[in-house]
């Protein structure tokens, strides 16, 4: 089927999110949308699925102008979207799942179980997406957890797939076995609309690509082209892929960790006897697959968690169980990973949150008063010094970028004197610019003498910053390399193959 | 923000405000009309003479409105009674707005305020201190058993994350059945009686009057001024407001959500003890057990009618002040039922929390939301 989007536009008031786009996908094409997050993507494809209104333009299939009231109208005209967050009920086996919403009955109400289960392997089969059908859901890894979703779009009959940023949670052998998915139902005839920011994945597996920038196509080019030529089309100017660094200058152990333990509220050991030093001045990068331990083992150091055994020390003191406000005190920087649930107050403009943990300084605020004056001083100087793009200083941070919301934590992690700087996915949806700043401004504090400790799933930030690279797999610390190891070997580690088999059939 | 930009940001908010209440009289004007005898009769014979219908309807709802405008503020006497009417309310409101800023839905207003009452009458009468003193006395005492009530809430919270929907309202009954067994005890009875009446609290316990209004009334607006400055100018507020919106971030910015919860309750009660001070040392009430109505009730309404702000809370609290006390002049001038002011303010509420439907009726396009204050559900 032939999907064309002709000056499509899509306008909030007076913000244009999509600026009449041309779009054209052919049958049995993968086709890339690449752009910076804020950059229109997701209004363009909620456009496509009938969350959406156009304001002007049209959508073609096959030549036929067509409009979608809602998903179940663009489904049924044979487009399919697998979200970001998967829309998967996690208590229901997986051939219940692709049921759901369309369930066949045996009279009397009674579901047809076997017939969604045989739906499942016969799509399985076809496209080599390995899956059982009557596993549940929950039990399931993340990536099998998108077969799912795939699974489920395909049994709807789409022949035109949408991927929202299918990769943000895989592991590097996962996104491969997804490319091979994606060529699999290429070579079917489907097409597939692949929006992701990863300039690596686009070139491996596009056939085309199409770059958004603020709401515009800025130009396409074929999978060819190399990557600093993609990177400037999307963000506007030159960017340096390669962080800049010097080779560190150590110093002494400042934060050491030893035999953390973390049990979670279901009795699982989540964190499993980790041991650590983070020395003055250089950078320990944490690889690990999303939900190996990394979350536990991060908040049990600032102190949001308890550690069920083991201890952490900052300079010689423990601080692993007096909470945050002490070890924000004794000097260290958070940047958590979700940082809309733990590192800043949506609802609270950026000046406020400039200031979420300072407030206490006395530079900020005099007995129970705060300081207004100083306090809008520092909005001002971070706003202008870490060029945050917002309306004003009273702008809700909820309603900034992605990057721009980073921005704003980062800002205020570095604007104190730092013993500890701990980034969890710093970079994570932020777009290429902001990416390139935030990431010097962490060698920057690193060659300041600060003890710097990365957490990120996605090896290529691991490999840009780090000096020292910590595996983890299954709550352990698998081994501790340094950059030079190559990165398939680093691969194999985040999906355990010290311990075990790849998780092949695991499903 | 500059001031006008800060306006534009209310403007929707007032704007569907406004509509609600429009909507509210409209639907008030129906039950007027049906409440009204000649009305009713004047159908029986709709077919032969239609006009006196819509003639008599007419009437209703304009004798009924005009005595409802009439009775809030239409004189001085009848300002007097908004105005201390309103007071009570505007106290307690600020005490739900506050709590509703940190996050937390105070249903207990009710019982703080009753603990305050009772604080503030046995003081009141049982002892014997010089004017002005005792007054201070007698109000200190009802606000900090306001913010002992409230404070354990905010305690059972903190310490064992018991819901403070349940446990306020639960505190609710504690406080009502406290003051009823408490009335009949000799200790709070008049001498030689054996109603559930106390004695009158001593004048040099009541507040002054200047004007026929008793300068408690001032306190309602020094109150809305300190909540104020308290939630938009203080660390504690900016905590309160940090833990409201974002408990996670709060906590992870070395900020101690228990002891806010704690305090915020606790700050909370001592409000709705500065109401019971107002319903009781106004005029000098005996405790009785009916001596706070249903204000720590409707405290919840004004507060949402107000956004949970502090200015807000007090325009809420004056149009419901209004509104019960035109409510009488309703009855006596007009012979509505008094229970529609009462209705009306529902009404009210309700519409300003159905914003979907009053921009549909009224025609009216979305511009941002209404600005509807949401409460955290169960789970949370």
């Amino acid at each position: 089927m032939k999907l064309e989007l002709r000056g499509l536009t899509r306008r909030f008031g007076a913000f244009t999110a999509n600026d009449h786009i041309d779009l054209t996908i052919e049958p049995g094409e993968i086709h890339c949308l690449l752009g910076e997050n804020g950059a229109g993507k997701s209004t363009l494809m909620n456009m496509l699925y009938g969350l959406l209104e156009p304001t002007e333009g049209e959508i073609l299939l096959d030549g036929e102008p067509v409009t979608f009231a809602n998903p179940g109208e663009a489904i049924e005209a044979g487009i399919g979207m697998v979200h970001q967050h998967f829309m998967l009920v996690p208590v229901f086996t997986v051939a219940e799942n692709v049921m759901l919403g369309r369930e066949q009955t045996r009279g009397l109400g009674v579901l047809d179980r076997r017939k969604a289960a045989e739906v499942v392997r016969e799509l399985s089969s076809r496209y080599r997406l390995e899956v059982d059908p009557t596993a549940l859901v929950e039990s399931l890894p993340v990536g099998v957890q998108q077969r799912v979703e795939i699974i489920k779009a395909l049994a709807n009959e789409a022949k035109v797939l949408i991927l929202d940023e299918p990769t943000a949670v895989l592991t590097p052998q996962e996104i491969d076995e997804l490319m091979e998915i994606m060529r699999a139902l290429k070579a079917q005839g489907t097409s597939i609309v692949f929006i992701t920011h990863k300039l690596r994945e686009v070139k491996a597996v596009g056939d085309r690509i199409t770059v958004i920038r603020r709401g515009k196509v800025v130009g396409t080019a074929p999978p060819s082209a190399d990557e600093a030529e993609l990177a400037e089309m999307m963000v506007g100017r030159a960017v340096n892929l390669v962080v800049d660094k010097d080779a560190p200058e150590v110093g002494k152990p400042v934060l050491e960790v030893s035999h953390v333990s973390v049990v979670d509220s279901r009795g699982h050991t989540v964190v499993n006897d980790v041991s650590f030093e983070a020395r003055a001045g250089e950078v320990l990068g944490i690889a690990g697959v999303q939900g190996n331990g990394q979350t536990e083992l991060i908040k049990s150091l600032i102190g949001v968690m308890r550690p069920d055994a083991g201890s952490v020390t900052l300079e010689g003191r423990d601080i692993s169980r007096r909470g945050p406000r002490d070890s924000l005190a004794a000097g260290i920087g958070y940047i958590p990973e979700d940082r809309s649930h733990d590192g800043f107050v949506g609802a609270f403009s950026v000046r406020e949150n400039l200031v979420l943990d300072l407030y206490r300084d006395d530079a900020f605020s005099r007995g129970l008063s705060l300081q207004r004056g100083a306090i809008e001083e520092n909005a001002r100087e971070r706003i202008e010094e870490f060029d945050i793009r917002t309306e004003s200083m009273e702008t809700p941070v909820s309603s900034l970028s992605g990057g721009n919301q980073q921005k704003v934590v980062v800002a205020r992690e570095f604007s104190r004197p730092l013993k500890v700087l701990i980034a969890s996915q710093p970079t994570r949806g932020v777009d290429v610019g902001s990416i390139e700043f935030i990431h010097q401004r962490i060698i920057a504090e690193r060659d300041r003498g600060t003890a710097v400790i990365i957490v990120s799933t996605e090896l290529d930030e691991i490999y840009a910053l780090s000096d020292r690279i910590a595996v983890m797999y299954d709550g352990r610390i698998v081994d501790t390399v340094s950059p030079d190891v190559p990165r398939e070997q680093v691969g194999l580690m985040m999906a355990g193959a010290h311990q075990q088999p790849a998780e092949k059939g695991s499903a | 923000m500059t001031g006008s930009a800060r306006w534009a940001a209310f403007l929707p908010t007032v704007k569907m405000t406004v509509a609600a209440i429009f909507l509210a009289l409209v639907v008030g004007a129906f039950l007027i009309i049906s409440s009204t005898p000649r009305v009713i009769e004047s159908l029986q014979y709709f077919f032969s003479y239609p006009w006196d219908f819509f003639r008599y309807s007419a009437i209703a709802v304009w004798d009924g409105y005009t005595a409802l405008l009439d009775g809030s503020i239409g004189s001085w006497g009848s300002l007097e009674r908004t105005v201390e009417r309103a007071a009570p309310l505007i106290c307690a409101g600020l005490g739900v707005s506050l709590a509703f800023r940190s996050g937390l839905f105070n249903i207990g207003a009710q019982g703080q305020l009753l603990l305050g009452a009772i604080a503030a009458g046995y003081i009141g009468f049982h002892f014997d201190l010089p004017p002005g003193i005792h007054l201070v006395v007698a109000a200190l005492g009802a606000i900090v058993a306001g913010a002992f009530w409230g404070g354990i809430a905010g305690w059972l919270k903190a310490a064992t994350g018991a819901h403070e929907v349940i446990s306020t309202i639960m505190l609710n009954y504690v406080a009502r059945f406290l003051i009823l067994y408490l009335l009949a005890q000799e200790a709070f009875q008049r001498p030689g009686s054996d109603d559930r009446l106390s004695p009158p609290p001593a004048d040099s316990a009541t507040f002054p009057t200047l004007f026929d209004v008793h300068l408690g009334v001032v306190l309602a607006f020094l109150a809305a001024l300190g909540v104020w400055w308290l939630l938009e100018r203080s660390t504690l507020g900016f905590e309160m407001r940090a833990v409201g919106a974002n408990p996670d971030a709060a906590r992870t910015a070395g900020m101690r959500v228990p002891r806010i919860y704690f305090l915020a309750m606790a700050i909370a009660g001592g409000l709705a003890g500065l109401a019971a001070v107002m319903a009781v040392l106004g005029q000098g009430s005996s405790l009785n057990d009916n001596i706070a109505g249903t204000v720590g009730f409707d405290a919840i309404t004004v507060a949402l009618l107000g956004r949970a702000t502090p200015l807000g809370t007090v325009l809420a609290g004056l149009l419901f002040g209004a509104l019960s006390s035109g409510g009488l002049s309703m009855q006596a001038a007009a012979g509505v039922p008094p229970e529609l002011a009462q209705v009306l303010q529902a009404l009210i509420v309700l519409f300003v929390a159905a914003p979907a439907l009053v921009r549909g009726v009224l025609r009216i396009k979305a511009e941002g939301d209404g600005g509807t204050v949401m409460a955290k559900g169960w789970g949370s």
